[in-house]
C-alpha cells in the first residue's frame, strides 16, 4: 500500500497535481454557490428598499 | 426550423428556472464520471512504460486543459451571440465561463509544471504549447479585468465580448502548436489517426474524467450564470416572485 502512495518516487509531483485539481473542483462549486447567495441577498435588499419607499 | 425555444432562453426568468432544473442532471453524471475516471486512472491503470507513475498526472492535466479550451470557446460563442442579438442572458453566460476557464487553465499550467519538472528537467520552457496556453490564461484574465474596469454593465458586456471573440484565434494555435512547431510537449495522443496512443486501460479512464469535467463545467457555468442573471435583474418582478416562492433555497 505504501508503495502505491510512493508513485515510484513521483509522489511529490503526482499527489500535488491531484490535490490541486480536486481543490479546483470543490472551490468552483463553493464560489458559484457564494455568488448565488450574494445575488439573492442583494435582490432581497433591493426589494425591501422598494417596498419601504 | 422553429427557433422559439432558443429565443425563450433570452428571457431571464425562463433561463433562471430552466437552468436551475438542469444543474442537478449535470452535477450527478459529473461526480460519478470524475470519481470513476480518477479511480481508473490513479489506481487501476498501469504505469507508463517510459514515465512510470509520473504519467498519472495526465488524468488531471489533460482534462483541465480540455476544460480551459472548451470554456474559452463557449465564452466566445456566448459573447458573440450577446453582441449580435443583444441578449443579456448570453452575456451573463459568457461572464460565467471566464473565471471557471481561467481557473482550469491555471491548474493545467501548474500540473504541467509538476509533470515537466521530473520528465523534462524543467518547470517551464518557452515552448509553443506552453506559451499559447499561457496566452489563453491572459485572455481570460484580460476579459475579467476589462469587465471589472467598466461600471456600466451593458458597456462592459460589449467591450469584453469583443475581446473574447478576438481571442478565439488563440484556440486553434493552442491545439496545433504541437504539430506546427517543434515542441517539447508531446503531440495529440487521444484523438489521432490510428486511434489512441495508449491501451484502453489508460484512455478509458482519461475519457471518463474528460466527460466528467465537461458535465461539471456546464453545471458550474449554469450556477454562476443564474446568479449573474439574478444580480442584473434584482429590481425585477420575476426576481421578487422567485424569492417569494423559494424562500432561502437556491
Amino acid at each position: 500500500m505504501s508503495s502505491y502512495w510512493a508513485m515510484s518516487g513521483y509522489a511529490a509531483y503526482v499527489w500535488p497535481s491531484v490535490g490541486l485539481t480536486v481543490a479546483l473542483l470543490v472551490a468552483n462549486v463553493l464560489w458559484a454557490r457564494q455568488l448565488a447567495r450574494e445575488a439573492r441577498a442583494e435582490a432581497r435588499r433591493r426589494i425591501a428598499s422598494q417596498d419601504a419607499s | 426550423m422553429n427557433w422559439v425555444w432558443f429565443h425563450r432562453f433570452g428571457s431571464p426568468p425562463y433561463f433562471y428556472s430552466v437552468a436551475g432544473r438542469i444543474v442537478p442532471w449535470l452535477a450527478w453524471p459529473a461526480a460519478s464520471l470524475i470519481v470513476a475516471g480518477l479511480y481508473g486512472g490513479l489506481v487501476l491503470a498501469p504505469p507508463d512504460y517510459q514515465q512510470s507513475d509520473a504519467a498519472r498526472i495526465m488524468y488531471v492535466h489533460v482534462p483541465a486543459a480540455y476544460v480551459g479550451l472548451m470554456a474559452y470557446i463557449v465564452m466566445a460563442m456566448a459573447a458573440a451571440i450577446g453582441l449580435v442579438w443583444r441578449l443579456k442572458v448570453s452575456h451573463a453566460v459568457a461572464a460565467a465561463c471566464a473565471p471557471i476557464g481561467a481557473s482550469f487553465t491555471a491548474v493545467c499550467l501548474v500540473t504541467g509544471m509538476l509533470w515537466g519538472q521530473p520528465m523534462w528537467g524543467t518547470w517551464w520552457a518557452w515552448d509553443p504549447r506552453l506559451v499559447s496556453m499561457l496566452v489563453l490564461l491572459f485572455f481570460f484574465l484580460g476579459y475579467l479585468g476589462l469587465r471589472g474596469a467598466i461600471d456600466d454593465t451593458a458597456r462592459a458586456d460589449r467591450a469584453s465580448a469583443v475581446l473574447a471573440v478576438v481571442g478565439v484565434v488563440n484556440v486553434p494555435i493552442v491545439h496545433y502548436s504541437v504539430i506546427w512547431w517543434n515542441s517539447l510537449h508531446q503531440g495529440p495522443s487521444l484523438l489521432r489517426k490510428g486511434g489512441p496512443a495508449m491501451p484502453a486501460s489508460m484512455w478509458v479512464p482519461l475519457v471518463l474524467v474528460i466527460f466528467g469535467f465537461t458535465f461539471y463545467f456546464y453545471a458550474v457555468t449554469l450556477m454562476r450564470a443564474r446568479a449573474e442573471v439574478m444580480r442584473r435583474e434584482r429590481g425585477g418582478q420575476w426576481v421578487r416572485d422567485v424569492l417569494k416562492a423559494t424562500g432561502d433555497k437556491p
